[in-house]
């Protein structure tokens, strides 16, 4: 690790990649168990956490593949463990039955993707944002998932003890959405500004081992299975079941058990909401992006407002549930002409864009799909073309 | 067909010049010696690994064969599915020329993620030859550990330090496993010597029905040793008796070369020391681990010569 240093208000400063600051960030928020497989543009997450977990009393296990991997991690989380492993597109793809089966049995794990190029193999030395639906709908069913992003180090490192939180909170699967460029960057980092405690463990069930029903759902909807190993014994299945977890075919308990699902989540949207502004105030023309094509829309907000422009972006820190409330309330209070969704992928993002605007306000895209970071040129020239449109 | 080095010499190689291996590259000589060996009309894949990437950089390839790359866990699928295709076609009479099918896969992608799609294609019992270069961890993302990683060796996730010294376990038997799936012919070889390698490569692909080929692939940058050194480090790990040289045809074992008796056995000792992976074993505290490394060399040994039938 790089050489620490003491910021001003007494915290350790780092230069450190983004795939580093993560570590960092995973080991703040109490991760102690990580299971994984070496695969660029992430493999510097495996090597740092294999590193540093043994000096914590942790668990560092490389598995023989990405199911393996994933299916690790589902398992300590179910003994009460910490975990979190980190991957990119095709880990992923590999890793997708087994998140469903933790959506399913409603265990927090914490799943990184340091995009790169796909489909298939596709480029693995090269950025890509073409994995944000995948961690939409990537596995099969109905399910709502939780994708977190980060566009500087430092938000990989905060992110990355969010990425805990929510998955704590909602006793589901989190995925953080980072990319090779924002994993390989090397930027200075604040450590431990977060409270060490900020990572909620849910409390141990109170009623007797007899008496136990893990899938009781508490009023805000989400259960908290009880780690295995403390004398609460129950059934854990992919199968869809009912409140003790045995599976079911009563209508009822399929629709109760779907819902809580969905609902756990939706209903309390607003809690997981994240974005950052710049210039909305009085912005007209509006960038919405996250992580490294959020750097460029920055850069170019920053050229465009020299020239009087009135450009604002907004950088997305929260993907799914796609945060729509929050922007239409920016949105509303300025003065719109446009908005410019601008994506390192062929027009992912746009969607839940169009669903939310539907048609109220004109919506450009910016779209770079070689493997090369998007420049803030590229988007100047467009938001160019809306003010001349 | 006997193994002609003059004739081959005189040959094109199928693995052109020009890719990207590094210096001191032992797999580069592993697949130029399995071309010459298999001849022109073959069908090649390849798994992802550093072999992959290195002779096909867009735009270019290495290749004068047949050639395809699919992802990491599944070459021996992938050749499966073009196998049979190639013997529906021969059956309809579409096709009359006799081709060879070999996947290439390295240590993580046939002793790991690949042991699946491996173990399938041999029981349905495809025609066709998989050889994996095993230079004992993924070397192409960075030098993690694998299946195939030696005891007590440093990988960027098993590193040598104050809690770990090293990969704490052995490493996984491969070429058992394969003969275990009574395939017509499972082979262990090394580069340092040629004539065993492609000798094994045509008889393999001779041999109707599937068969196996585990190729020590010595690597300087994941092994570290000097790059000059590839070719004797593959020689010393057959002297150590820690790769040793055999063939398993329809259930016969037979050792190919034995060390003690030319009286060139030699300590693993002498095979690891120059390789910067072990440096730590050295010291004081971590020594054991040679012991019991040697010890289960020794007993590996002991099993594989009574297997051959040799005293």
């Amino acid at each position: 690790m790089a050489l620490n240093r003491i910021s001003s208000d007494g915290h350790p400063l780092m230069f450190v990649q983004g795939n580093e600051a993560c570590v960092q960030g995973a080991l703040h928020a109490g991760c102690r168990f990580f299971a994984g497989y070496p695969i660029t543009p992430s493999t510097e997450i495996a090597e740092g956490m294999a590193r540093e977990l043994p000096k914590l009393g942790g668990t560092f296990i490389q598995m023989e593949d990405e199911i393996a991997s994933i299916a690790a991690i589902i398992g300590a989380s179910a003994a009460g463990a910490r975990s979190m492993t980190a991957t990119s597109g095709p880990g992923i793809s590999l890793m997708l039955e087994n998140i469903g089966f933790a959506y399913m049995i409603q265990m927090p794990i914490v799943v990184v993707n340091v995009q790169r190029g796909g489909p298939s193999t596709g480029l693995p030395t090269k950025l890509s944002q073409s994995d944000t639906m995948q961690a939409r709908w990537g596995t099969h069913g109905d399910f709502t998932s939780i994708a977190l992003a980060a566009s500087t180090v430092q938000e990989v490192y905060d992110m990355t003890i969010r990425a805990f939180e929510v998955a704590e909170h909602f006793s589901t699967p989190v995925f953080l959405l980072l990319d090779e460029l924002i994993g390989h960057m090397r930027e200075k980092v604040v450590l431990n500004k977060h409270d060490n405690q900020a990572v909620v463990k849910h409390a141990f069930p109170e009623i007797p081992p007899e008496w136990y029903l893990p899938y009781t759902e508490s009023l805000d909807l989400v259960s908290h299975p009880a780690p295995f190993g403390k004398g609460y014994r129950y059934n854990m299945t992919g199968l869809v079941h009912d409140r003790a977890g045995f599976p079911t075919s009563i209508p009822a308990e399929i629709t109760e058990r779907l819902e809580t699902l969905r609902n756990k989540i939706l209903k309390h949207k607003r809690e997981i909401w994240q974005l950052r502004e710049y210039y909305t105030e009085d912005a007209k023309y509006v960038i919405i992006a996250y992580g490294s094509a959020a750097r460029a829309a920055r850069g170019a907000v920053e050229s465009l407002r020299l020239k009087k422009t009135k450009a604002g972006l907004i950088d997305l820190k929260s993907i799914w549930p796609f945060p729509d409330e929050p922007i239409k309330e920016i949105l509303d209070r300025c003065n719109i002409k446009s908005v410019i969704v601008a994506e390192n992928n062929m027009g992912q993002l746009i969607h839940p864009v169009r669903e939310m605007l539907g048609g109220s306000v004109k919506i450009a895209s910016v779209n770079r799909y070689d493997g090369h970071p998007l420049e803030p040129q590229e988007i100047i020239n467009v938001v160019k073309e809306e003010i001349y449109a | 067909m006997a193994i002609n080095l003059k004739q081959i010499a005189g040959e094109k190689d199928l693995l052109a010049p020009g890719h990207r291996a590094c210096a001191g590259c032992a797999g580069a000589s592993i697949l130029r010696m399995v071309t010459h060996a298999a001849g022109p009309d073959t069908v090649v894949g390849l798994a992802t690994g550093c072999m992959e990437v290195v002779t096909t950089i867009y735009p270019y390839t290495a290749w004068r064969i047949p050639y395809i790359h699919n992802a990491f866990e599944n070459v021996a699928a992938t050749i499966s599915g073009v196998e049979a295709a190639y013997r529906a076609l021969k059956r309809k009479g579409k096709i009359d020329k006799d081709i060879k099918f070999i996947a290439i896969g390295g240590d993580g992608g046939t002793y790991d993620i690949g042991i699946q799609s491996l173990s399938g294609a041999m029981e349905r019992g495809h025609n066709m030859l998989y050889i994996c270069y095993d230079n004992e961890a993924y070397m192409n993302t960075g030098i993690q550990r694998s299946g195939a990683t030696p005891l007590g060796a440093a990988t960027s996730t098993t590193p040598a330090g104050k809690k770990i010294p090293g990969k704490q376990q052995h490493r996984k038997p491969l070429t058992e496993i394969l003969v275990a799936h009574e395939i017509p012919y499972a082979a262990q070889t090394a580069p340092h010597n040629f004539m065993d390698l492609m000798r094994k490569v045509q008889k393999a692909l001779e041999i109707d029905g599937p068969a196996f080929i585990n190729v020590l692939m010595p690597c300087p940058v994941g092994w570290r040793f000097p790059e000059n050194l590839s070719i004797e480090m593959s020689r010393r790990a057959t002297d150590a008796c820690f790769w040793p040289l055999f063939e398993v045809e329809n259930g016969e074992w037979k050792l190919n070369y034995n060390p003690e008796k030319s009286g060139k056995k030699i300590s693993i000792e002498e095979w690891i020391k120059p390789q910067g992976r072990y440096k730590h074993l050295f010291a004081p505290q971590n020594q054991h681990i040679i012991g019991e490394l040697q010890n289960w060399v020794d007993k590996r040994w002991n099993e594989l010569k009574k297997k051959c039938g040799v005293e």
